[in-house]
């Protein structure tokens, strides 16, 4: 035995591995270097130069970038109306999608986990996962043809006299809504997947009828699952231009405003960057109350 | 024998094909402690969420206190049931758990405080209120589901294995504990279990369940002492069968015979007995099991066949234990203990 140990240990390739077998911090060391140089330098980088680059000005005449510390950028932001107007929809719209998502994403959820026969749930798990398989441009497009003039939507509402809601605001936020669902079914069907049945056998054996059941087992067991899609929902929705370009009409949100600052006026842009990065932070320190960010 | 608390008849259950209870009729009477005893798969759990309302017969009839319930829903039927997991709510408190029941039925906010404390006093964790059950061992989480099921003031308890997930000390304390629970409440208590010992040290009564029937019911010595079946004789207790051609030449006729090895004394082979009231078989020892406070003795028959006997450690330590292997031994009992059961096969 004594022989052959140090033997079998002399190939450099074993040694490495047993010198990381022993050295715990080393090898992770070696593992996370790249990804964690990749997270510092470039994303929270980028975020970095983001921000200080909000705080510089631009010459009027030249577009070009003048680096010369101001708050004027944050002070238009707050005063100009149009600014506040268009955060404030941007805002709302956000919040709007994600409401959308949770009402139709909770029964859809509940059929996939409870309803539907055992064999058949992960098929309709494959069957939402699959819209997201599709190229976001593809889907925002066919919203387009959907919601045009004449189009699917103006075609099945006529029978009741009424019209399609055409494009602007109501379709961004259809199509939003359609698009970030997914995301909203999913945290919910595993939180309703993993609910144990006796609970809910416990609350009708303690004279629940179904209702009550559902309002005091169900729901706020599964909310913290709510409030975790809705971080997804909420966040992509508030990042989006490209769909409100494609079916919003002349609707501006906040990232229709930072597309068309890039070039005139770079550090405006920037200025107009932070206030998603701001909004979510503040809405994932509200969710994190929820307990939902463990639920992720 | 007061009223009935539950009668099934002809209760059947099928499950895609297969049966899983097939025809029991039942009877339990008020203020029982009644067990359900029978292997995992054996139907007593089934029968037990059909009385409790979650599953329903595909035939028969289920009454309770004289009323039939058998259409009825979970909530629709004056019955708590105490969960083999428990089925706590985690994001309750202790207190809110067991206030649930009494907030669904609209009771005063003030009542079903000051009932789920007594509730939780009853139980030992008047302290333990604020708690999440998440934050409880799993001997705690057992009391308060016990508290939650009985703060309603049921007509009648369903238990379904309810210590199976405890430690021995700790299920050999519940034992005694809801035992006087149930003394002190009064309520009829359905038992589930597959542990022979804790049916046979709790009930008043027990139903042995095999292959989704019945296979005896009665008191504890009586399914102990005069087991109906070779299933009950050997699912009660240590198997011991002494049947065909040994049973034979050992009893003097044929048939299936139960003797429990307490019963069966371990003398020399030499010894004789001029007792008519007993039999005796010489044989040789072929495992000795030292148990700390008896030995068990497997002792192959010469007439054929392997019968067990138990011997209390009076003198015997475990050091002597060993040298009885490969003896030969006389094996002696009453004639009484010597139980018929109907052939198997």
């Amino acid at each position: 035995m004594t022989a052959t140990l140090p033997a079998a240990g002399r190939s450099p390739v074993r040694r490495l591995a047993g010198l990381l077998h022993r050295r715990r911090r080393l090898r992770l060391s070696l593992l996370l270097t790249a990804p964690l140089l990749w997270l510092a330098v470039l994303y929270l980088g980028s975020l970095g130069v983001l921000f200080v680059s909000a705080f510089w000005t631009t010459n009027s005449f030249t577009s070009e970038v003048v680096k010369v510390w101001s708050t004027d950028n944050f002070h238009a932001l707050l005063t100009t109306p149009v600014f506040r107007q268009v955060i404030l929809r941007s805002i709302g719209v956000a919040l709007a999608v994600t409401v959308l998502c949770a009402v139709i994403a909770f029964p859809l959820a509940f059929y996939t986990a409870r309803v539907a026969r055992p064999r058949w749930r992960p098929l309709l798990v494959v069957a939402i996962l699959t819209p997201l398989w599709a190229s976001y441009l593809v889907k925002v497009y066919a919203w387009r043809l959907i919601l045009s003039q004449g189009g699917l939507a103006d075609w099945m509402l006529r029978p009741f006299g009424l019209d399609g809601p055409g494009f602007g605001l109501p379709a961004a936020v259809i199509t939003l809504t359609y698009l970030w669902l997914p995301y909203m079914i999913l945290p919910i069907h595993t939180a309703l997947q993993q609910m144990p049945t006796g609970l809910l056998d416990a609350s009708a054996d303690l004279g629940a009828r179904p209702g009550r059941t559902f309002r005091s087992v169900v729901l706020p067991m599964v909310l913290p699952s709510v409030a975790a899609g809705s971080v997804f929902t909420f966040s992509l929705s508030l990042g989006d231009y490209i769909t409100v370009q494609i079916v919003g009409g002349k609707t501006q949100l906040i990232g229709n405003l930072v597309y068309s600052n890039i070039e005139l006026n770079l550090p405006m842009a920037a200025a107009l960057g932070t206030v998603p990065v701001l909004v979510i932070v503040l809405y994932l320190l509200a969710m994190r109350r929820t307990g939902a960010l463990s639920s992720l | 024998m007061e009223g009935s608390a539950i009668r099934l008849q002809g209760l059947r259950k099928e499950f895609a094909g297969t049966t899983a209870v097939a025809g029991v009729d039942l009877e339990i009477s008020d203020g029982e402690f009644f067990s359900m005893l029978g292997p995992s798969g054996s139907g007593k759990t089934t029968v037990l969420r059909m009385i409790a309302g979650f599953e329903s017969p595909t035939s028969g009839t289920i009454e309770l206190g004289g009323q039939d319930v058998t259409g009825l829903a979970p909530f629709e039927r004056d019955v708590h049931t105490v969960f083999q997991d428990y089925a706590l709510f985690p994001h309750m408190t202790v207190e809110q758990n067991v206030a649930y029941g009494l907030k669904v039925r609209k009771v005063p906010k003030a009542e079903r405080i000051a009932r789920a404390r007594e509730a939780l006093a009853g139980v030992r964790l008047e302290a333990f209120g604020n708690r999440r059950p998440a934050q409880l061992s799993g001997g705690q989480r057992q009391r308060v589901a016990l508290a939650r099921a009985l703060v309603g003031r049921p007509r009648l308890l369903l238990l379904d294995e309810p210590l199976g997930a405890l430690d021995l000390k700790l299920r050999e304390q519940m034992q005694v504990e809801l035992k006087a629970l149930q003394r002190e409440v009064g309520i009829t208590f359905v038992f589930v279990t597959h542990d022979q010992e804790e049916a046979l040290t709790m009930s008043d009564r027990i139903a042995v369940f095999n292959q989704g029937g019945i296979e005896q019911v009665g008191t504890p010595a009586e399914i102990y002492e005069r087991p109906a079946t070779a299933f009950v004789a050997s699912f009660v207790g240590t198997s011991n069968l002494l049947q065909g051609p040994a049973a034979e030449r050992v009893v003097g006729t044929a048939g299936t015979y139960s003797i429990r090895p307490e019963k069966i004394r371990v003398l020399k082979e030499s010894a004789t007995s001029d007792e008519p009231e007993h039999s005796t078989a010489t044989g040789t020892v072929a495992e000795v099991v030292y148990l700390g406070d008896a030995t068990r003795f497997l002792v192959d028959l010469d007439a054929g066949g392997r019968l067990t006997a138990l011997q209390q450690n009076l003198e015997t330590s475990s050091e002597d234990v060993a040298a009885y292997r490969g003896t030969r031994v006389r094996l002696q009992w009453h004639r009484r203990h010597a139980v018929q059961v109907p052939d198997t096969r």
